[in-house]
Order: structure tokens, then C-alpha cells, then sequence
């Protein structure tokens, strides 16, 4: 099976279904000709042409707000907001149109389209190339969330997003486009072809969305990660030796509530991380859930270990991003607790 | 020129205001037929004054004048007469409703019949339209039932909507009339979307997007103007200019332009302004700019020049912000009286049948009401269910949502 990186698995998922859909769309800014400024759309506009992927002017309501006029004549546009940091725009248009649009017109019209949008931070972006704004998605009825953390996720999870009948927010972490990043940045990175996970084929095939997926096994402490932590909390159990059970969500909404709750009742212990900011970020939800459906198998407070509450700096990368050290901390302590 | 001294800040003020004499004689209204009528595929350059003038069609001697006029047959003419009447007594009967408690909310278009009546006949089956809370015409002149229009207002168990949306948010896809969404704006560039769509797979329709005076200041009315610009895309952008966004003037939205359609020039799109009271040349107009959009020559801004003679809505009360008489005063005229009367000169019409007409519209909107009611209103009788509630927020409703409805007990 071939190996992609994630940007190939990304752009695969998109020639796929551009090939067997002709309803669907690709547009954003600099996504045409020059094929995305992470390369995420190469070839696309050369093979299906100008009128199914195409450049657009720097405008993310825009973009967005002609994507819902798509959809509801008929289209399913999968389209491309340069980076998280920059949909704050086209927010009125996600939350008041396209997560309402088949509620309040009782299904007349409705909004299959996916934003994509690289998010995340652990690569001197600063305050903003690197934000992770999924609770502002999560908290909104009407949307789906997804964040993949490998190429064979992201291929079939995007396939899965833009056939999917309802809007997806298909949140891309950066940072693992190239390789997977565990938060050790004193190591050479990897690259994905080592990955077992990068073996990814060529046609088509869908991960289904609200499904989430134990990447390590264990039966000391559940961890509840997405996106790149799911690596850091992979190495926070190897470097601490505490045996961890690392759940990746991959769907934040809707959540894979069945596989956490058996998880925890196995494990009686929780941890969850995230990269973005504490206060009222999706590590709240998840606490809350695991309290509220676990409460009779926890032996220790769930902790959450995430960004602070500050914008995410530049020189301070290291310190902000919660890496395997403070992932590690947090699960020695919980096991102490 | 004045010396630099300290700055000060320029806050725009309407002419008059409550207790003022009403007063439009600032306001340039030119003679009706006065304005030249280009060709559909015009170079956008060549008609840049369109932007600064008025095109009507009715003079004041009720007489259909100029190069926009002879688009609408006798009986067409007739029939956009009974759809603005109808609509008039519509709004009446619904207002009244609201007051009586049947409904928590209304919005009316008194002075504006015209622009959503005229418009929709120009428009083919298939067209869409992205309407604001205030094109209920569109509707009403393209057949769409008025009961269902007021199982919506009411909330009723016959709510096409089932209960879900604020009354007059309706939505009627097969009437080509896009879910109404309070979010002001948005619906401006979705139409441009759409429109794209239609071009995307080379299909005959052609979308329609509207916009208030007021509205034109929210960013999405700039990203329509730039997308539709950049695609061509089939579509016509409507701004109805009815001088007022509840209580602020239209000049608090418009700044130092001097028309809303000039906003379009800097886009590279046809400009036009047309009398937003004059049937014949709303309707004149919007069929250039349909057919424009429908040969692919790409997009056009239309202003509509007229007033908002209602309270801005139920909520609402005009007298603390304006001349109560100012409606009186506005020279465009009731749109009504305005195709009345060149009826009557056109030898179709006359004062009596008119007053039947007023009768028969009166007659059937009530009946239509009194169909509505049998399903219930907001506080009494039919509703829609509690489980409606939680139907429709995603394809295919998702565990937690599963897990809601049961704590809700239904």
C-alpha cells in the first residue's frame, strides 16, 4: 500500500472525491493554480479544471458564505480556510447559516460542505498560525468536528466529511502534516514514511466520523487527546512508564462518548490534553462527560492539561505547548492521587 | 483653508426630526422616462450616471412614459395590483394579529409593496431568491399559499417551519424563496454562491440576492459585491433603500456616497437605481438585469428608492426617531395609488372596482386566517412538538441529541 504524508492523504481525499462526485468543490485562497500554500490542493484545478477548484479573493465570509449558497443549490463544496486562526471572519456565516440552515428551514435547504483549515501550534507560528479554536465549533448545534492525527485518518475522515449531509469543520493539525510530532523538539523530526499509519490506498474508503480510536492500550489511566497530542500522550506513557490508555478522538462532535466511558471504567483514572486554552476549551466537555457518566469508577480527579490561558506566544513555543513532560507530570500525579 | 487645529468627528444627522416639517426637497427625483435604457450586454462603464439617477416609468399623470416602459401586459398590470393589495392587506391583518396576542412578532412592508411584487414576476420558475424579512412579496406574487404563510407567523401544528422559526423567517424552496435568516447580510453573498453554482454546472437559472439600506454596511454585502465581480456570477443584488434601519437614517449606512448603487461602480458592476414605487419600472428593470444575469454578462446592482412608511416592526415605534407625517411628504408616492391610478388612465380600472378588489382581497385574507387559526396561533390551539424541536439540527440525530430528548421526556 502506498505511504503518504499528510498532506498527500489530504489531497487524495479530495481528488477521490472530486473524481466520483461531480457536485464537489474546491475552493480557498491560493488553493487553485497554485495548489494550497501547504500544497494540500496540487493538481487539483490542472485535472478537474477552474470551475471545480479554484483561487478566491482574501475574503473567509466569503468563502464560506458562497459555499452555503452552493450547497443549497445542490453542490458540496470542501473548501479551505488558510489557517484556523483566520476563520474568526466567517464565523457569523458557520454558526448563523451553515449550522442552522437545515434546522430552521425544517430540511428544505441543507449544508454538506466541509472548512478545512490547518490549526495548531509547535511550530513558531505565533499567536496566529498556531490557535486551536475547536471549542468555538463544538459549542455550536449544527456542526461536526474532526481532527485527524495520521494520513489514513485524515484520507478517510475527509471523504467521510464531504459526504457527509451536514457541515464539517475538518480541523488539520500542521504540525503533523509532514510527520507525526510528539513534542520532544530536541529530536530530529520523523517523517510519516516510517509510520505504520501512513500506509494509506489509493481509492476510496471513509473513517467513519464519531468514531474515535484507541491508539495505545493500557489500563492505569485513560487519556483523551486529538491532533498532535495524541503523539505527546503516546510519549508521556512511554517516557513516564505509566500505562496509559491514549484514546484519539478523532470526531470531537459528535463524540465517541461509548469508547471513552468504557475506557475510564476500565481504568478508573483520566486525563485530558489538549493544545488549546483552558478555560472553557473542549477538555471541559470532556471532564464534564467522564464526571457525569464515570463517576462511580473514578479513584482520582480528572486532570486536563492543555495550553494556557494566554495567546499563543513565539519565543515561548516550548513553554506554552503542553509537551510530554507536563503530559507526563499529569499522569504520574493522577496515578498518585 | 482653515488652519489644522483639533480634530473633530463628522456624525451624519437626517434633515428632520420629530416635531421637524418633513422635508425631501434635497432628495432629486427625475422626470419619469427621462433615463436612457442601454442595451443588456452595455460596457458597465459606459452607464456609471445610472447609478446617480432614478429610473421611473409612471409620471405623475398616472401615463407609462420613457424607454423602460411597455415590459407588462394589461393583465399582468392587473394582476401586480391585486398581489400588492393583497399584500397590503396581508401585513394589515397580521399586524392586528400581533396586537391580538396571536403572534409574537410581525414585520410590514407598507410603502414597499411594490419592489418584491414587480420583482418576482420578472423571474423564472427555478430563479432563487435570497430574501431579507422584508420581500414577503415575493411570495405573495409567486402563489405561494397564505395560510401557510401564517402557520408559520402563528407557530402552528401546520407550521411548515414546525414552530422553530421567529414569524416571517419562512422559507418556500420550491418558490424559489431561500431560508430568511435574522443574521443580517449573510443572505447577500449565499445568493452570490448560489448563482456561481448555477454557473459551476452550466445550468439556465439565475439567482437574486437582497439587501436593506442598512445592511449594505455589513461585510458580507463588500464580499458579494467582490465575489459576483470576480466570477460574473448570474446573479441580481438587490438593495432596497427605504431611507431607514429602525431608527438610523440611511446616511448613517451610505457615509459620503451619494447612492447605495454607486457602491457598485467600484466593482466593476452595472449600477442601476430605479423608483422603488413605481411597479412598471421595478419590474423594467429587474427583467434588464435578469436577463443580463441569464446570458451570462454577469451581475447588477439594483437600488431601490423608496420608504419605509410602517414602524420598522412590532417592537417598534417610529415617532421617537422621525416625523410622524414623513410618509406623507415622500415623493415617490404610495405604490399602490401610484398603478391604481395609471390603471384607471390606461382605461382597465376604475374606482369602483378597485374598492371590489379591496373587498375580495379583504374577503380572502381572512378566509385564509381563519384556515390558519383552525391549526392554532402562538398561545392556543395546534402546536407544533416538542420533539420537532430536536429534529432536523443534523441529517441523522446524534447521541447526545438522542440522550436530550429523552431527558425532555418525548
Amino acid at each position: 500500500m502506498p505511504r503518504m504524508t499528510m498532506i498527500e492523504a489530504i489531497r487524495s481525499a479530495m481528488d477521490v472525491a472530486m473524481g466520483r462526485d461531480e457536485n464537489v468543490v474546491v475552493f480557498g485562497e491560493d488553493v487553485g493554480y497554485f495548489g494550497g500554500v501547504f500544497r494540500c490542493t496540487a493538481g487539483l484545478q490542472q485535472k478537474y479544471g477552474k470551475s471545480r477548484c479554484f483561487d478566491t479573493p482574501i475574503n473567509e465570509s466569503g468563502i464560506v458564505g458562497a459555499a452555503i449558497g452552493m450547497a443549497a443549490y445542490g453542490l458540496r463544496p470542501c473548501i479551505e480556510v488558510q489557517f484556523a486562526d483566520y476563520v474568526y471572519p466567517a464565523y457569523d456565516q458557520i454558526v448563523s447559516e451553515a449550522a442552522r440552515l437545515r434546522y430552521r428551514s425544517n430540511g428544505q435547504f441543507t449544508c454538506p460542505i466541509v472548512i478545512r483549515m490547518p490549526t495548531g501550534g509547535g511550530i513558531f507560528g505565533g499567536q496566529t498560525h498556531s490557535q486551536s479554536p475547536e471549542a468555538l465549533f463544538t459549542h455550536v448545534a449544527g456542526l461536526k468536528v474532526v481532527v485527524p492525527s495520521n494520513p489514513y485518518d485524515a484520507k478517510g475522515l475527509l471523504i467521510a466529511a464531504i459526504e457527509d449531509p451536514d457541515p464539517v469543520i475538518f480541523l488539520e493539525p500542521k504540525r503533523l502534516y509532514n510527520g507525526p510530532f510528539d513534542g520532544h523538539y530536541e529530536r530530529p523530526v520523523t517523517s510519516w514514511a516510517k509510520h505504520p499509519l501512513s500506509e494509506t490506498p489509493e481509492g476510496h474508503y471513509t473513517v467513519p466520523l464519531g468514531r474515535a480510536e484507541v491508539r495505545r492500550e493500557g489500563s492505569a489511566v485513560t487519556v483523551l487527546a486529538y491532533g498532535t497530542m495524541v503523539y505527546v500522550a503516546q510519549a508521556a506513557a512511554e517516557d513516564t512508564g505509566v500505562d496509559a490508555e491514549v484514546i484519539d478522538l478523532r470526531t470531537l462532535l459528535p463524540l465517541d462518548l461509548d469508547t471513552i466511558v468504557a475506557s475510564v471504567g476500565k481504568t478508573g483514572r483520566c486525563v485530558v490534553v489538549h493544545e488549546a486554552t483552558l478555560t472553557s476549551g473542549f477538555g471541559a466537555e470532556l471532564a464534564a462527560l467522564v464526571q457525569e457518566h464515570c463517576f462511580y469508577n473514578l479513584e482520582a480527579p480528572v486532570m486536563r492539561v492543555t495550553g494556557w490561558d494566554t495567546p499563543y506566544p513565539h519565543a515561548q513555543e516550548w513553554d506554552y505547548f503542553p509537551g510530554p513532560k507536563r503530559v507526563g507530570e499529569a499522569l504520574v500525579q493522577v496515578m498518585e492521587a | 483653508m482653515a488652519e489644522a487645529g483639533r480634530l473633530s468627528l463628522h456624525v451624519p444627522e437626517p434633515e428632520v426630526r420629530p416635531g421637524d416639517t418633513p422635508d425631501f426637497s434635497h432628495v432629486p427625483i427625475p422626470r419619469a422616462g427621462s433615463v436612457e435604457r442601454p442595451p443588456v450586454d452595455v460596457d458597465p462603464r459606459e452607464i456609471r450616471d445610472l447609478a446617480y439617477s432614478i429610473i421611473r416609468v409612471l409620471n405623475r399623470d398616472g401615463e407609462a412614459v420613457g424607454p423602460w416602459a411597455g415590459t407588462l401586459s394589461d393583465e399582468e398590470l392587473l394582476e401586480g395590483l391585486r398581489h400588492m393589495m393583497t399584500l397590503r392587506t396581508f401585513d394589515a391583518r397580521m399586524l392586528m394579529a400581533q396586537r391580538q396576542g396571536k403572534t409574537s412578532f410581525y414585520m410590514q412592508h407598507m410603502g414597499e409593496e411594490a419592489v418584491s411584487c414587480a420583482f418576482r414576476k420578472a423571474l423564472e420558475p427555478g430563479d432563487m431568491n435570497f430574501p431579507t424579512y422584508r420581500q414577503a412579496g415575493l411570495l405573495i406574487a409567486g402563489g405561494y399559499p397564505m395560510v401557510d404563510m401564517m402557520n408559520q407567523i402563528y407557530s402552528n401544528e401546520a407550521d411548515p417551519l414546525k414552530g422553530r422559526q421567529l414569524p416571517i423567517m419562512y422559507s418556500a424552496r420550491d418558490h424559489g424563496f431561500f431560508s430568511i435568516s435574522g443574521n443580517l447580510g449573510t443572505q447577500f453573498i449565499q445568493a452570490v454562491g448560489w448563482a456561481m453554482a448555477s454557473a459551476i454546472k452550466n445550468d439556465t437559472r439565475i439567482a437574486a440576492g437582497w439587501i436593506g439600506d442598512g445592511s449594505t454596511a455589513e461585510s458580507d454585502f463588500h464580499a458579494a459585491l467582490v465575489f459576483a465581480s470576480t466570477y460574473r456570477a448570474p446573479v441580481v443584488l438587490n438593495i432596497v433603500n427605504n431611507q431607514w434601519a429602525i431608527s438610523t437614517f440611511q446616511g448613517i449606512a451610505r457615509g459620503g456616497s451619494g447612492t447605495f448603487a454607486a457602491r457598485g461602480l467600484g466593482f466593476g458592476l452595472p449600477a442601476l437605481r430605479v423608483d422603488g414605487n413605481d411597479y412598471l419600472a421595478v419590474h423594467s428593470v429587474a427583467k434588464w438585469a435578469i436577463e443580463r444575469a441569464r446570458r451570462n454578462l454577469g451581475p447588477t446592482l439594483i437600488e431601490y428608492v423608496t420608504y419605509r412608511v410602517g414602524a420598522h416592526s412590532t417592537s417598534d415605534d417610529p415617532s421617537a426617531y422621525r416625523p410622524k407625517t414623513e410618509s406623507d411628504a415622500w415623493p415617490l408616492g404610495d405604490p399602490v395609488i401610484r398603478l391604481k391610478n395609471h390603471l384607471i388612465v390606461r382605461g382597465v380600472w376604475s374606482e369602483e372596482r378597485h374598492k371590489q378588489a379591496e373587498a375580495e382581497i379583504l374577503d380572502e385574507v381572512i378566509t385564509a386566517q381563519k384556515q390558519a387559526e383552525q391549526h392554532g396561533t402562538l398561545h392556543s390551539g395546534g402546536k407544533p412538538s416538542t420533539r420537532d424541536m430536536f429534529e432536523g439540527v443534523y441529517a441523522t440525530m446524534p447521541p447526545h441529541l438522542r440522550r436530550q430528548r429523552q431527558q425532555a421526556g418525548v
